[in-house]
């Protein structure tokens, strides 16, 4: 199911706002995805992404904004819309008493596939995540990536046209993370579009054509990655590995020469720096004055994981 | 609605496989009536009999009315009228082996009226009765002594005498002249039409029926607590984002509700039938009554769950209610024998309906339902379209 708009956009969303109570989740959010673009929402937990891929995906009423999918305006009561998207939720979203041949046939029936289209598409799907030898064994009795293998597989079945992954390797072993964002790779490369929410930065780097970083509900910056890294500059991340009074320690680093940003981490200090090479010794220095401990120091040149500190003050995995 | 039956079969599937299904929907109800059933039986096929001897040496009117209106009236009760006292006791007499062969007619007891009995009572003089017991027969006995006690209760002047031919206990005459000594009364049957109020069903089918209702409760609610299952699982996310109706998930787990509910009572009735013999009744009458009785389960869990947030929140609460109302309706014990308020108040409890529509079908015709059936089909139109109400708002992942 290959649908794309007069735009040439299979996704495109605007201003969408949604308030739960007095807690606004989503706040003027929009982007677009272009067939076999994968589009990565990039952000800590509570950012609001999953209240946005809700909104998207008809699961959610919004407050405000514009939604459609391929064409079509989505919302809770959209079969036409909803036609178009599969979802791969965060937790897992399997049956466990039925098997894995099972568990997609039913979902190939709600999306109306019937007969031998459906027996196909189920093999086909089956291939893809490897499952087939295991296709007639209740899924209760599978190790968690293959769980993980199967919640992706219904969201695959009806071939749609907007495939929405929610932080798809949350809890995932190593081995089975990499046969999910190599599957990712390939689907995108097929030319399914692709929106793909997580707060891993290297799975965003790995994966997205695009990438929205999103916080407090909020896209605070978009492009690719080359773009948004360009957005800070040729400037560095320090990461202090210590312990004493961070808060004091984050606010004198603060004020050095060249230190654009400081925050405290669960683990240390995160602080943006130009040159940070040149700056070290005098950084460490003003970490021992305010009473910290330093037990480490890592480096790293500019990435997205420091575009989110420069944009929100915040480290991305607080 | 072929998405609806498509979510039904899916959930059938589910349901085939989990056990507990079957221990609720079945084993548990099956067991409870099996159990209350063979305790029961013994008591459903039991059906008195005795044959008494009578040497009447008076032959008056007085002692003829003894026979022909006490004794030939008492149910069960077949009279051997003898010449002479050796030949009834020669009936009588046994040597003691219960399990020896006994050739010719026996009697359980024998009444020996003396002569003079007639005149005797006439004139109120004190006059002898005589019982002998065949000690092989000792509960038959005991009831023959308390017909004639009953008999001389209204005529003072007859003293009973109570004699066994080998061993019959004074204490076993004792036992069954205070438990049995209805059988005695001497006076006209009186016919007394039955209403509706107090027809019940034998035993076994009572029990059989009280479970099937009671348990109902509990293997329709799956119905709707697996929406709230659904929603702790992650899967309703994935029925809300699939391209269906809300309508047509709820009406998906309505149908497999009402299929589990009507197959786990159809087994139960088949079985109690075929096992312990129940009498259900009218099938007409008796499918109408499941079917309604389903629904109004089916309505009555909904509107329960629809206050919970989980699915052992909901099942908690329908448990808590389903034994309220299953006490209260009289699945257990007949609580319109109670009287006063407890046997008015058991009408709120479908359960009562049910019971009381199964009893009226025993003893009435087809008619006799209409009633029942539509009180328990507004039970659940009524409580189902609130409940459904509440859970179709709740419908969100």
């Amino acid at each position: 199911m290959n649908s794309t708009t007069l735009t040439g956009f299979v996704l495109e969303c605007s201003g969408i706002r949604k308030k739960f109570g007095d807690l606004v989740a989503v706040d003027g959010v929009g982007f677009h995805i272009a067939p076999g673009e994968t589009y990565g929402l990039l952000g800590p937990n509570g950012a609001g992404k999953t209240t946005t891929i809700s909104i998207i995906a008809g699961l959610l009423e919004r407050d405000a904004g514009e939604v459609s999918i391929a064409g079509e305006v989505m919302n809770p009561q959209s079969t036409a819309a909803k036609r178009h998207v599969g979802l791969v939720p965060q937790d897992l979203a399997i049956y466990p008493d039925l098997d894995a041949r099972e568990n997609l046939r039913f979902f190939g029936k709600l999306y109306g596939m019937r007969g031998a289209e459906l027996n196909q598409r189920v093999d086909e799907v089956l291939e893809i995540i490897e499952l087939r030898d295991r296709a007639s064994d209740r899924s209760e009795e599978y190790s968690g990536g293959m769980k993980r293998r199967l919640n992706i597989g219904i969201g695959l079945l009806h071939r749609p046209t907007l495939l929405i992954l929610d932080e798809p390797t949350v809890g995932v072993d190593p081995q089975s993370r990499n046969a999910i964002l190599e599957s990712v790779e390939q689907l995108g490369e097929q030319g399914m579009a692709v929106l793909y929410t997580t707060h891993y930065m290297e799975e965003a780097e790995r994966l997205c054509d695009r990438i929205g970083i999103i916080d407090q509900g909020t896209i605070r910056a978009e492009g690719t990655q080359q773009e948004l890294v360009q957005l800070v500059g040729q400037r560095d991340r320090v990461r202090l590995v210590a312990t004493g009074n961070l808060t004091a320690g984050a606010a004198a680093l603060g004020n050095l020469a060249d230190v654009d940003e400081s925050a405290v981490t669960a683990d240390g200090i995160d602080l943006i720096v130009k040159a940070a090479h040149n700056r070290l010794p005098e950084i460490l220095a003003a970490a021992t004055r305010t009473g910290v401990s330093v037990a480490g120091v890592d480096v790293d040149t500019a990435n997205l994981e420091a575009l989110f500190l420069h944009l929100t003050g915040r480290a991305l995995r607080e | 609605m072929s998405t609806a039956w498509t979510i039904a079969t899916k959930d059938l599937r589910e349901r085939l496989r989990d056990r507990s299904a079957y221990i609720m929907g079945i084993v548990a109800p099956l067991a409870l009536a099996l159990i209350f059933g063979f305790a029961l039986n013994p008591l459903k096929n039991y059906e008195f009999s005795a044959t008494y001897a009578v040497v009447d040496l008076d032959g008056s009117e007085v002692s003829r009315l003894f026979v022909d209106d006490v004794l030939r009236q008492a149910p069960g009760v077949e009279v051997l009228q003898l010449a002479t006292t050796e030949e009834g006791l020669a009936l009588v007499e046994s040597d003691g082996n219960p399990f020896a062969e006994t050739e010719g007619t026996t009697a359980d007891a024998l009444y020996i009226i003396p002569r003079g009995f007639g005149a005797d009572v006439q004139s109120e003089r004190e006059v002898d009765l005589q019982v002998v017991g065949n000690a092989m027969a000792e509960s038959n006995a005991g009831i023959a002594v308390a017909l004639a006690q009953g008999y001389a209760s209204e005529l003072t002047s007859v003293r009973i005498t109570v004699a066994t031919v080998e061993g019959l206990l004074q204490r076993e005459v004792d036992r069954f002249t205070t438990g049995l000594a209805v059988l005695a009364t001497p006076y006209p049957t009186t016919i007394t039409d039955i209403s509706a109020e107090t027809k019940q069903l034998d035993g076994i089918t009572f029990y059989a029926a009280g479970m099937a209702i009671f348990f109902l409760f509990f293997s329709v609610q799956f119905g709707v607590t697996s929406l709230l299952e659904e929603r702790q699982a992650g899967t309703l996310s994935r029925l809300l984002a699939a391209p269906i109706s809300k309508r047509s998930i709820i009406t998906g787990k309505l149908i497999s509700a009402f299929l589990v509910g009507i197959v786990s009572v159809a087994v139960l009735m088949i079985a109690t039938t075929l096992v312990l013999d129940a009498d259900w009744g009218n099938p007409v009458g008796v499918a109408l009554l499941v079917v309604a009785a389903v629904l109004s389960a089916m309505g009555i869990t909904a509107l329960i769950s629809s206050f919970a947030r989980t699915a052992e929140q909901a099942t908690s609460m329908v448990t808590v209610a389903g034994v309220i109302l299953g006490f209260l309706g009289g699945t257990f014990f007949d609580v319109a024998q109670a009287g006063g308020i407890v046997a008015d108040l058991r009408f709120v409890s479908p359960h009562a309906w049910f019971m009381q529509g199964l009893a009226d079908l025993s003893a009435g015709d087809l008619g006799v339902v209409v009633v029942p059936v539509l009180v328990l089909l507004a039970f659940g139109l009524v409580t189902g379209a609130l409940g459904m109400a509440g859970i179709g708002k709740g419908l969100r992942p």
